[in-house]
């Protein structure tokens, strides 16, 4: 019987400690620590930087090729099929991206699509990392059989039958495309790959260069498309400078507990750092096998190997970058235990409305994903980087609270977030 | 009852170091050297690491200059460096692989490809082969 009542005493003492913290913490009004104030700083929209240059697309920052990138990314005559463009699976309207598991091109991809939004900022797209820039990334689907399903002169022919004019102020003139076949290109499909090697070299190095310039203007419209402050901006600036809160700035007990679980005991903050809510790296977080059957997944296992040897990488031919300002590519991590299943963490801007969550979609909710990061289960191959959090019901819910105070809408020119008039959908 | 209480007191507090453990786990140990100016492992070398503006940025790729010096203080210009680390506390590597690019006369060596990608306690290690033998250095950061 001795267990029992002493068991009672502890919980009743405990109960008292964690009563007494947290009323000490309201009564002084002191909500934040000068550490953790710093942090809310680094979290805070205000501390992300202006937008740096882009070395290896001299036409990033150019009007005229972001309106060209701007039609391209509408234009769904840039498929195998006619009917899908990049905006099919990166909805203006739905943060750039579709709201399922795995994206629908032309056919089922193997991974969920992923917004748009601020990442001209990421030194590496994709959920594996597998291409360095923004331009380098717009190129692999098109190419992809399940995703856009179609050719490299196949879309250079469109260029030059639908966007010369354009193409041509930004980039120069188009090489002839006379006597190319409307399909080629260097990719698995075995015709088209045929095709694509009985082109000369001469020949075919042209036509890459017009495939990477449709890339770079993609980039230069997607530069564009960037994060406005949300409500968790306005709190932290408000608690910075001292001000009192307004409807726009406040956040109610359950998020500003969810924030300090969020940069405190559940760990968060360790990869969702930074302005962005992201470290720009790569982790195994033991995310389970999605329900579909898919070929297996290893992550940046394999996409660190693709961004090195990629062939529109920052340190390739078609990169207006020197060598030496590809530091990410040069410096990059390559091989190890630690890349398999690591995937990229995501932004948290926005998070709430981007369901369902993880590289394929595996969890359908905010509350999956959390009890997912409580419970630490073993990976299904490499090794999970999570240790369990013991959190309760309730604490899940404040954290969920709190991330759903970092949704606000697309900072864009208003006419980039539809679809051009000339461009058929 | 009084060893009852305390053995109650005890408990709670036992029960409240496991409900909050993975913050006391994040804190590094305290009796740390965070020295900018280490003595080699085997005692051949001594070394300076300056990172470039002085201060550890996290979250962006930057450069350090290494400076190496035999144990009597002679620069040591030629020597094979090699660069590696992690945070002991989460079990991983560095988020890159820097390298030591080229030297730069009087003993310092310009090391590019640093980055840490979370704040905490950091450890990062030169493995030095030069004419003094092989030897390695080991610098804690906090970030």
């Amino acid at each position: 019987m001795r267990p029992a009542p002493l068991a009672a005493s502890a919980a009743a003492v405990l109960a008292l400690a964690l009563a007494l913290t947290s009323a000490a913490a309201s009564i002084t009004g002191a909500r934040w620590r000068a550490q953790e104030r710093e942090t809310l700083r680094s979290l805070s929209l205000a501390s992300l930087g202006p937008l740096a240059p882009d070395p290896s697309n001299r036409v990033a920052d150019d009007g005229a090729a972001a309106a060209l990138g701007h039609r391209l990314f509408f234009d769904a005559r840039l498929s195998g099929t006619g009917k899908v463009s990049c905006a099919t699976c990166h909805v203006p309207g739905k943060d750039f991206q579709d709201g399922v598991p795995l994206a629908e091109g032309v056919a089922l991809a193997a991974r969920r699509t992923m917004p748009v939004t601020g990442t001209a900022h990421s030194p590496w797209l994709f959920w594996d990392g597998r291409a360095d820039s923004q331009w380098a990334q717009a190129l692999g689907p098109l190419e992809s059989a399940v995703e856009h399903g179609g050719s490299r002169t196949q879309y250079a022919h469109a260029v030059a039958a639908h966007h010369r004019a354009e193409y041509e102020a930004v980039f120069g003139p188009l090489p002839r495309l006379d006597g190319l076949p409307r399909h080629a290109g260097p990719v698995a499909d075995t015709a088209w790959r045929g095709a694509w090697d009985r082109i000369p070299a001469s020949r075919r190095d042209e036509i890459s260069r017009v495939y990477a310039n449709i890339g770079k203007a993609i980039a230069a419209y997607e530069r564009r498309i960037g994060f406005s402050p949300s409500r968790f901006d306005r709190y932290v600036e408000a608690e910075l400078a001292g001000r009192p809160h307004t409807a726009a700035s406040a956040l109610d007990r359950d998020e500003e507990a969810g924030l300090r679980l969020f940069i405190g005991r559940a760990s968060c903050v360790n990869c969702h750092n930074g302005p962005r809510l992201t470290d720009d790296h790569f982790h195994n977080t033991g995310v389970p096998l999605p329900a579909t059957s898919l070929p297996f997944d290893s992550g940046r296992a394999v996409g660190a190997r693709q961004a090195v040897a990629g062939e529109f990488s920052c340190t390739s031919r078609y990169s207006d970058a020197k060598p030496d300002e590809c530091d990410e590519l040069r410096f990059a991590v390559t091989e190890g235990e630690e890349l398999v299943r690591a995937y990229k963490t995501p932004s948290l801007r926005g998070v709430a409305e981007r369901a369902p969550y993880m590289h394929a979609g595996q969890h359908a909710t905010l509350g999956e994903v959390l009890a997912h990061y409580d419970r630490a289960p073993t990976a299904p191959a490499g090794h999970s980087e999570l240790k369990p959090l013991r959190l309760s019901a309730a604490e899940r819910r404040q954290l969920e609270a709190f991330l759903r105070t970092l949704s606000a809408p697309v900072a864009a020119p208003a006419v980039f977030l539809r679809a051009p008039d000339a461009a058929p959908r | 009852m009084r060893f009852r209480a305390v053995t109650a007191l005890a408990t709670a507090f036992a029960a409240a170091a496991l409900l909050s453990g993975c913050m006391l786990l994040a804190r590094p140990p305290k009796d740390l050297d965070y020295s900018r100016t280490r003595a080699s492992e085997g005692g051949h070398y001594r070394a300076t690491i300056r990172p470039q503006g002085d201060s550890l940025p996290q979250g962006r790729l930057h450069r350090w200059t290494l400076h190496l010096e035999t144990a009597a203080g002679a620069p040591v210009d030629s020597a094979a460096v090699t660069v590696d680390g992690g945070m002991p506390q989460h079990g991983h590597g560095l988020p890159t692989q820097p390298r030591v690019t080229r030297a730069l006369g009087g003993g310092d060596h310009l090391v590019e490809g640093m980055k840490f990608n979370m704040g905490g306690w950091w450890v990062v290690k030169f493995r030095v082969r030069a004419t003094d033998g092989a030897d390695s250095l080991v610098f804690n950061l906090k970030v």
